[in-house]
């Protein structure tokens, strides 16, 4: 690999180029119209222009960008995360130019992108999943026979539903058989389908998620991460390890991982995410992404290996750099997505032209953004300005480094989420590392958050 | 009769359908109340929904599809009653 194209923007984009530079690889930047001071396009030795600000006319548009790899003569393209990223026609695109897709294959993307087949792909692998019904359910008789064998309380979905739309949970059969045509009725109104299905539904439940890693023969886990502090199904705060996790559980979920990764003969860096039980200590599948993940840095910090380095020496066809029992883990780490959003007004996007930005300093604080002062954040691509991540040798010292990194940032401009974040870091559910999936917008509905 | 046009509350990206599969939300010539969505607005990949925000029919649609849109700019207009 002599030059990378780097098919994504803002803090990925940034983080990549950077990564390529410390391996004397050349950088090629994209950028739209919106993006022409973005730091991403100063960062890289070579930029090209690849269209108008909407994203389905630039970032998403794979001719355009393969063609400016192509011309530029880079043979390599790292598609971030989003965006193209697990686009498995991306990736067959860029091969049929006969350039490198940092990344697994088009046909593992397509697998793990298709959730009934991942989930087969799962069971086969011995992964635990979901119990329920793997499928739509005909007639009440076989619903309630279903949720009898997945044990209450359920979730009636919608099979075209996702998101987290179209779901209603029942905590026994009387409650499901009133539900059933009641949930038919609002997923046909809503997703032009009437088709539900039964799934045990998980209160309290957790989004626990492992870092995997392969070259195809060799395939390894850099430890789990704790994503439940989340709004609107977006994590907010992310932390490498799992507070609280039982040892036993840690172990079974990671083997778990690493045995799905065999299975598909993984290539790269892939996340795959857990949905944990705390009452039953049980954990179940929930998908595979097939991409390096906003929330790397916590894996980073834990255990001092540089993985977007690793995803582009495995693409040039270099083996896996350190084998399992060379991961090692140390201390706690903590990332904080802080967004150009408003708080006080249901988290409202804040686009503008940052005036000033002071991102916090000292010992184990790491700062990834695409953007400084005099910079644009545009109304056109996600709100994410920056993310702050520290690390320390216990989770309390963490929390009170990252409380204190919060207290630094200050940004004229746009308004952002660091005075709500610093919030958080002083709620007693999170200082104890005992919060669920549910947990922040149930606090913020609570008007707590203010 | 009067005439209203309907002005974009936030800058971002326009849209004239609810998804690209699927019809536009009003066309030259529907009749729309005031609660009518006529289009929405990409922000920071939250969708804003544009109403009409009075009753009568659509004479004339000013933004284009998926382009770029900032405060105040036209999205169409609507010749009240």
């Amino acid at each position: 690999m002599r030059k990378l194209l780097v098919a994504n923007r803002g803090e990925i984009a940034v983080r990549v180029i950077r990564a390529a530079r410390e391996l004397g690889i050349g950088t090629v930047a994209v950028y739209s119209e919106a993006d022409q001071d973005a730091l991403h396009v100063k960062l890289a030795d070579e930029r090209v222009l690849i269209g108008p600000p909407a994203a389905s006319r630039s970032y998403l548009n794979m001719d355009v960008i393969v063609t400016a790899a192509v011309d530029l003569g880079a043979d390599a393209v790292h598609p971030g995360y989003g965006f193209l990223s697990e686009r498995a026609e991306f990736a067959e695109k860029v091969a049929a130019a006969r350039l490198t897709f940092v990344g697994p294959s088009a046909e593992t993307i397509r697998l793990m992108g298709d959730k009934a087949r991942a989930r087969s792909a799962a069971e086969a692998a011995g992964v635990p999943t979901v119990p329920g019904s793997n499928g739509p359910v005909d007639g009440l008789a076989e619903a309630l026979a279903e949720a009898e064998q997945a044990g209450y309380p359920v979730a009636v979905k919608a099979a075209a539903g996702g998101g987290g739309r179209g779901i209603r949970v029942v905590a026994d059969a009387a409650e499901l058989t009133e539900a059933l045509p009641v949930a038919r009725a609002e997923a046909q109104a809503a997703f032009g389908s009437g088709l539900v299905y039964i799934e045990r539904f998980v209160p309290n439940a957790r989004h626990i998620e492992v870092q995997v890693f392969g070259d195809g023969q060799n395939f390894v886990h850099l430890g789990e991460r704790e994503c439940s502090m989340q709004r609107r199904r977006q994590k907010v705060i992310e932390e490498a390890g799992a507070p609280g996790l039982p040892e036993d559980v840690r172990t079974a979920m990671t083997e778990a991982a690493v045995a799905l990764a065999k299975v598909s003969g993984y290539s790269g860096a892939g996340t795959v995410e857990f949905l944990y039980d705390p009452a039953r200590g049980e954990f179940y599948f929930i998908e595979m992404n097939t991409r390096i993940q906003v929330e790397h840095p916590v894996t980073e910090m834990v255990t001092g290996r540089d993985l977007v380095r690793e995803q582009l020496t495995v693409a040039s066809g270099a083996p896996l750099s350190f084998a399992q029992s060379d991961v090692e883990f140390r201390g706690h780490a903590i990332e904080v997505r802080l967004n150009a959003e408003n708080p006080d007004f249901g988290f409202m996007p804040s686009p503008g032209a940052i005036t000033s930005m002071r991102m916090p300093g000292g010992p184990f604080v790491r700062v990834d953004s695409g953007f400084g002062p005099g910079s644009e954040v545009s109304p056109f691509y996600d709100s994410l300005l920056a993310k702050i991540v520290v690390w320390a040798d216990s989770r309390p010292a963490a929390v009170a480094r990252m409380a204190r990194t919060l207290d630094e940032v200050e940004i004229e401009g746009v308004v952002t989420t660091a005075g709500f974040l610093r919030r958080v870091t002083d709620v007693a559910e999170f200082r104890e590392g005992r919060y669920h999936t549910t947990f922040l917008e149930d606090w913020i509905a609570g008007g707590a958050g203010k | 009769m009067s005439e209203h046009v309907v002005q974009s509350p936030l800058p971002g990206i326009f849209y004239t359908k609810p998804s690209p599969e699927q019809p536009p939300f009003v066309e030259v010539g529907s009749v729309v109340a005031a609660d009518t969505v006529v289009g929405l607005v990409e922000v920071m990949k939250q969708f804003a929904e544009v109403k009409a925000g009075v009753n009568g029919t659509v004479k004339e649609i000013h933004a284009e599809n998926e382009g770029v849109i900032g405060p105040g700019d036209r999205i169409l207009t609507v010749e009240e009653g």
